[in-house]
């Protein structure tokens, strides 16, 4: 409750320094994302070079699209990008976030308001699926059936999950880190072919 | 480019020079641009470098009107069977460019979704290097194979290359329409 | 004879301006309800056609699956991935001092918007601020580019709609911005020239007189352009009312660039979230708010102009200073120094082999290509090479329009409308 307390502090009056805040509360200076965290149990904001961050559970992906479309103004979702971070080096760790394997990042961009806010979500190698954006976004429509094929992470709700980019027939997700290695062994003429 | 290459006038020249003749001065190339190698193709058809001169500067839209293949471009999977229906649908004789590094070996895209080398799926008479070749680039690779066909066989059928080409069967059915 | 030629006159008149979309459909609605050509035909047989992939007039692999009832087009859907490349997957592999090569192929119409992108994303990664004189370089290069991709829409334009010699006249233009990229970077197109750090090398000696003199060829070209068609009949009537998008159309399919400025909303990110130095140079944003064909033409024609604007302010203003950023573990050394030091032959050995590595972290970059809004998100590991490149290309949520302009049109039309979106599938497909 305290953390309540505190991320709505900050909400009335944004940057106040003497309010008392759990660490990630005290940074939200951008009143969209405070607002996101207000109202998502267990979001957490980040400032990530300059640029506000929202990670929040996925299963209210697509609710925080329609509250950021219809309340918050934001006209553009520029782009939904899911990442695989099977094979991380360092990964970079979120205070109160659970990570996966998969990532899907939602960009939004308000063009009345001149601002832009990510939207991310961890999604579990055992159940790859999101609520689809296309309803609320039909922009949405391309890249999630991009990521569907590349990745193999299904949304749910999505009209259309086919494949966009890679053969109908094709077997596999080729951008995830163990499928088709990116170097195909050179072969030289009357060598038999890769395939 | 008159009738100098033939080494008697038309009427006591042999036939196979004067249809080698013909058949290299009206080489009318196939729309086949795919990526950024057909915008140098098309600044070759352009003003500056002009392939009208060779009797080229007619893209056929239509590979039965065509008599050569430039291909221009990354050919990628789904592409691939497309590539080698058009091939089959132009009439003998007929020709194949490879141009630029891409479509001649994959070029840098060595990865799942690009087919090293268009070589494994229709047989090339000219390789033209480069990313993207330029226009005297690809005009080389196009007076070189004036000079094949020049010095060619003038009835050869065509054989498989050792990649591939002529002989690979696409077992495959083009993919079926999407539905929805 | 008189009498006929006013009444070609009228008609040609009446179709000239956005009656041109009612016309279309009352004649439908006649032959709908006469009963079609013939007697026998039942008008609800469709048919499912398909145009493309290898198409002179779809710019690039594109298959397009169009229902037709006879010359009608109900819908038109895209379908993409005949050129899809792995550059993604590429990219991951790829170190991030190689990355722009990769990139580059994308929007192979505007190469460097692609690398501009790519290398910004990097240097906010690594926190490292480019020099003065390379963001005016960049800068000037950008908007050389978007002249070419420009001019390069104005020809593949005008040749789709049947103006065959605009494809002549386009690219007479296109090679002399070519001939610059040639100067000062060595390649004509995917030049690899603005890379993480800076740009690859100092602009050569003499280039403010060769860019001047470009940037008078390409104003008498576009003045040339506008003549022939801007007040064409032919022109007019198989361009304007065709393909009409409204803004809630294009804001809720994510579409930018001319198509939405096309619609009445003034949105460039130059003007909007000015990257580089566009807050320091005058320019203006050019829109319309018909959305149609004719207006995205337009608009491309003007910010050719723009473009030749930015530049002129660029040749007279270039800062002094270094075309790189002064870091030795980002910038490899002059070649003459790797004879002399021992050092600079350690750095040049250990950038080229394994590259520089970028501390863990993810962000957005995006600027305005020719086309729209082309972003890159990148996630890093502290390692030499990303984990996730990925390049939201402008395109491939431009043909997202095709439904809403393409829907009841006829099939000519159709050819005009890709025509305007202006897509390059390099960068649709990756």
């Amino acid at each position: 409750m305290a953390d309540d307390t505190a991320r709505e502090a900050d909400h009335e009056g944004a940057g106040d320094d003497d309010a008392p805040e759990a660490p990630v509360a005290a940074a939200i200076a951008d009143e969209v994302a405070a607002a996101v965290v207000a109202r998502y149990e267990g979001s957490v904001f980040v400032e990530s070079h300059g640029q506000p961050v929202v990670y929040v559970d996925r299963a209210v992906m697509a609710d925080v699209a329609t509250m950021l479309r219809d309340e918050e103004q934001f006209t553009m979702l520029v782009d939904t990008v899911v990442v695989d971070h099977l094979l991380d080096g360092t990964r970079l760790t979120v205070a109160g976030i659970v990570p996966e394997r998969f990532e899907v990042a939602a960009n939004y961009l308000s063009h009345a308001r001149n601002r832009r806010l990510r939207v991310i979500c961890e999604v579990p190698e055992s159940d790859p699926t999101v609520p689809s954006l296309t309803p609320v976004y039909p922009g949405a429509n391309f890249p999630e059936r991009e990521s569907y094929d590349l990745f193999g992470i299904t949304f749910e709700g999505h009209p259309d999950l086919t494949r966009i980019l890679m053969p109908d027939d094709w077997h596999g997700h080729p951008l995830r880190k163990d499928d088709a290695a990116a170097r195909v062994p050179v072969t030289f003429k009357g060598d038999p072919s890769p395939r | 480019m008159g009738l100098d290459q033939v080494p008697h006038n038309f009427v006591t020249a042999r036939l196979e020079d004067v249809v080698r003749w013909g058949r290299r001065n009206s080489v009318f190339p196939a729309t086949f641009g795919l990526a950024c190698c057909a915008l140098e193709m098309m600044a070759t058809g352009a003003a500056h470098y002009d392939l009208a001169r060779f009797g080229m500067e007619v893209f056929r839209a239509s590979p039965r009107q065509a008599d050569l293949m430039i291909v221009a471009g990354r050919v990628s999977q789904k592409m691939a069977p497309v590539l080698r229906q058009v091939y089959d649908q132009m009439v003998e004789p007929k020709w194949v460019i490879s141009m630029g590094v891409c479509a001649s070996s994959g070029g840098m895209f060595n990865n799942y979704a690009i087919v090293q080398g268009v070589d494994q799926i229709v047989p090339v008479d000219v390789y033209v290097p480069g990313c993207p070749p330029g226009p005297e680039t690809l005009m080389h690779g196009i007076l070189t194979l004036h000079e094949q066909i020049r010095t060619g066989e003038l009835l050869r059928r065509r054989e498989a290359s050792p990649t591939g080409g002529a002989g690979i069967e696409l077992g495959r059915e083009p993919a079926g329409l999407p539905t929805g | 004879m008189t009498d006929a030629w006013e009444q070609e006159e009228a008609r040609l008149e009446r179709q000239t301006d956005e009656g041109a979309q009612e016309l279309r459909a009352s004649t439908r609605e006649v032959v709908l309800a006469g009963g079609g050509m013939w007697p026998e035909d039942d008008l609800g047989d469709t048919m499912i056609i398909n145009m493309g992939p290898q198409h002179p007039s779809t710019h690039g692999v594109l298959r397009l699956m169009m229902e037709l009832d006879g010359e009608d087009v109900l819908r038109i859907k895209p379908v993409i991935g005949y050129l899809h490349t792995g550059m993604e997957k590429t990219g991951e592999e790829l170190t991030y001092v190689q990355g722009t090569t990769n990139v580059t192929r994308m929007d192979y119409a505007s190469n460097f918007a692609n690398e501009l992108v790519y290398s910004m994303a990097v240097e906010r990664l690594l926190d490292v601020e480019v020099p003065e004189r390379a963001v005016w370089i960049r800068m000037m290069m950008c908007e050389l580019s978007r002249m070419a991709s420009h001019l390069l829409f104005q020809a593949t334009n005008g040749m789709d709609i049947g103006a065959v010699s605009m494809m002549l006249y386009g690219w007479r233009e296109r090679e002399e911005v070519l001939r610059i990229f040639e100067f000062v970077t060595g390649l004509r197109m995917n030049c690899n020239y603005i890379r993480p750090g800076g740009v690859a090398a100092d602009l050569p000696d003499g280039w403010e007189q060769r860019v001047l003199d470009v940037c008078d060829i390409v104003t008498a070209g576009v003045a040339e352009y506008d003549e022939l068609l801007s007040q064409n009949p032919i022109w007019l009537e198989r361009t304007v009312g065709l393909g009409v998008i409204t803004t809630e159309e294009c804001l809720e399919r994510s579409i930018t660039g001319p198509i939405l400025r096309s619609t009445g909303f003034a949105w460039d990110l130059r003007k909007a979230q000015p990257y580089l130095a566009y807050d320091q140079v005058e320019f203006d944003t050019i829109f319309t708010s018909n959305g149609d064909v004719y207006d995205r033409y337009r608009i491309r024609l003007f910010e050719i102009l723009e473009s030749v604007r930015i530049v002129r302010q660029c040749v007279e203003r270039m800062p002094f200073g270094d075309y790189r950023v002064q870091d030795k573990k980002l910038t490899p050394p002059p070649r003459a120094r790797i004879d002399e030091s021992m050092e600079a032959l350690i750095h040049h050995f250990k950038l080229f082999t394994e590259g520089f590595k970028v501390p863990a972290g993810e962000t957005y970059v995006s600027v305005e290509s020719p086309r729209g809004e082309i972003g890159c998100y990148m996630v890093s590991d502290g390692s030499g090479k990303p984990v996730r490149m990925h390049i939201r290309g402008p395109s491939f949520y431009n043909l997202q329009s095709i439904d809403p302009m393409g829907s009841d049109s006829l099939v000519a039309d159709a050819v005009a409308i890709v025509s305007s979106i202006d897509p390059i599938m390099g960068e649709v497909d990756r």
